[in-house]
């Protein structure tokens, strides 16, 4: 398969990857992420030889993404056993009590469910991009469900 | 499904912080030199032009008849880079120019060009073209001749009509030997248009040209 012009491929998957990283890292972070996902992205993109499902890969980028992100503000001298909220994203509509609520999950499960849900995979893709197995990410998403019930109030 | 999960399918769409997002993008990818074909479209008498450059200059004008702009980024992206993206910014000295011809207060353009989507003759031509001054024209013999065949008049009109660079070089500004205006690639009626604003139609030239 011909690789798309970038462009393209940008207007394509940009929607999912900011709504994938605005539920991972919240929206004050997820343009900082979003840049360096694209960047990735661009500096591979001539290379990639597999273009067959390329919404996978960038969701996988984006999902490393994330992943530096939170471990970044880990590494900040901030004396806490929770991450602190960041408490500068505005309340609106979209900033439900679920969304906070998933934020708190552990990262598989987080990664897991988001994967599941937000972008509409099947648990062997998510396996893959979160390299465990299918099983595991059936496991995470089942966990992760499990704690969103409980902390989720209609 | 539960009503959990229907939730979770439910996240808000942020289109315009996506959108917002792609547009810096473009601009940090741009600046970061990481990008091999910028575009943008640019408004024209006309109608809409889109102008592509490499880091050599600019390599591809389109417009016109039958003008798809999806069809001129795709077929940059397979014959130049697949690294190609929307970039206004980096046309706003190109803008400038095309604005100013377009007003009549520019006769030659001063910008960078890449010669790469032509090979051989063609690029021959499309080069002696380039040299036509504003307000003057030439014909498909006569190019063909400054090119270094001077039979090959059909070849010359086959190179001046797959002009990548239309406008700034000014294949408009030749025309049949007999006196006819020949073809255009964007519409023989933009090539009118075009030697109109140079003041050399032919038939409507100012008296004393």
């Amino acid at each position: 398969m011909e690789l798309p012009p970038f462009q393209v491929f940008m207007d394509a998957h940009r929607d999912d990857v900011f709504r994938f990283l605005v539920a991972c890292v919240g929206a004050e972070e997820a343009d900082d992420c979003f840049q360096e996902t694209f960047l990735s992205a661009l500096r591979a993109y001539p290379r990639l030889e597999d273009s067959s499902n390329l919404r996978a890969w960038i969701l996988t980028i984006a999902h490393r993404k994330a992943i530096d992100a939170h471990r970044s503000r880990k590494r900040r001298p901030v004396p806490a056993e929770k991450l602190p909220e960041r408490g500068t994203e505005p309340a609106t509509a979209r900033d439900t009590s679920l969304w906070n609520a998933v934020r708190e999950l552990p990262g598989k499960q987080r990664a897991a469910v988001l994967h599941r849900f937000v972008n509409d995979l099947a648990y062997a893709d998510i396996g893959q991009m979160t390299g465990s197995s299918e099983e595991a990410a059936r496991r995470n998403v089942h966990e992760g469900l499990k704690k969103l019930r409980g902390a989720w109030q209609t | 499904m539960s009503k959990l999960e229907t939730a979770l399918r439910k996240v808000p769409g942020y289109e315009a912080e996506a959108a917002a997002a792609a547009s810096r993008f473009a601009e940090h990818a741009a600046h970061e030199g990481l990008v091999d074909v910028a575009y943008t479209t640019v408004d024209s008498p006309v109608g809409a032009v889109l102008v592509a450059a490499t880091h050599r200059g600019l390599v591809r004008i389109a417009f016109g008849a039958g003008f798809n702009a999806d069809e001129v980024v795709e077929d940059l992206s397979e014959r130049i880079s697949p690294r190609v993206l929307e970039v206004p910014s980096y046309f706003d000295g190109v803008r400038r120019e095309l604005d100013e011809y377009f007003e009549g207060r520019r006769t030659s353009f001063d910008l960078p060009l890449d010669w790469q989507l032509t090979r051989g003759f063609a690029r021959q031509v499309l080069r002696r073209t380039a040299k036509i001054p504003y307000g003057e024209v030439s014909t498909y013999q006569r190019m063909a001749a400054a090119a270094g065949s001077p039979r090959a008049y059909r070849a010359a009109g086959n190179a001046l009509g797959a002009n990548p660079i239309p406008i700034v070089v000014p294949c408009h500004r030749v025309l049949h030997s007999g006196g006819g205006l020949g073809g255009y690639g964007g519409g023989l009626e933009r090539k009118e248009f075009l030697l109109r604003l140079e003041g050399s139609l032919p038939g409507e030239r100012p008296a004393g040209a």
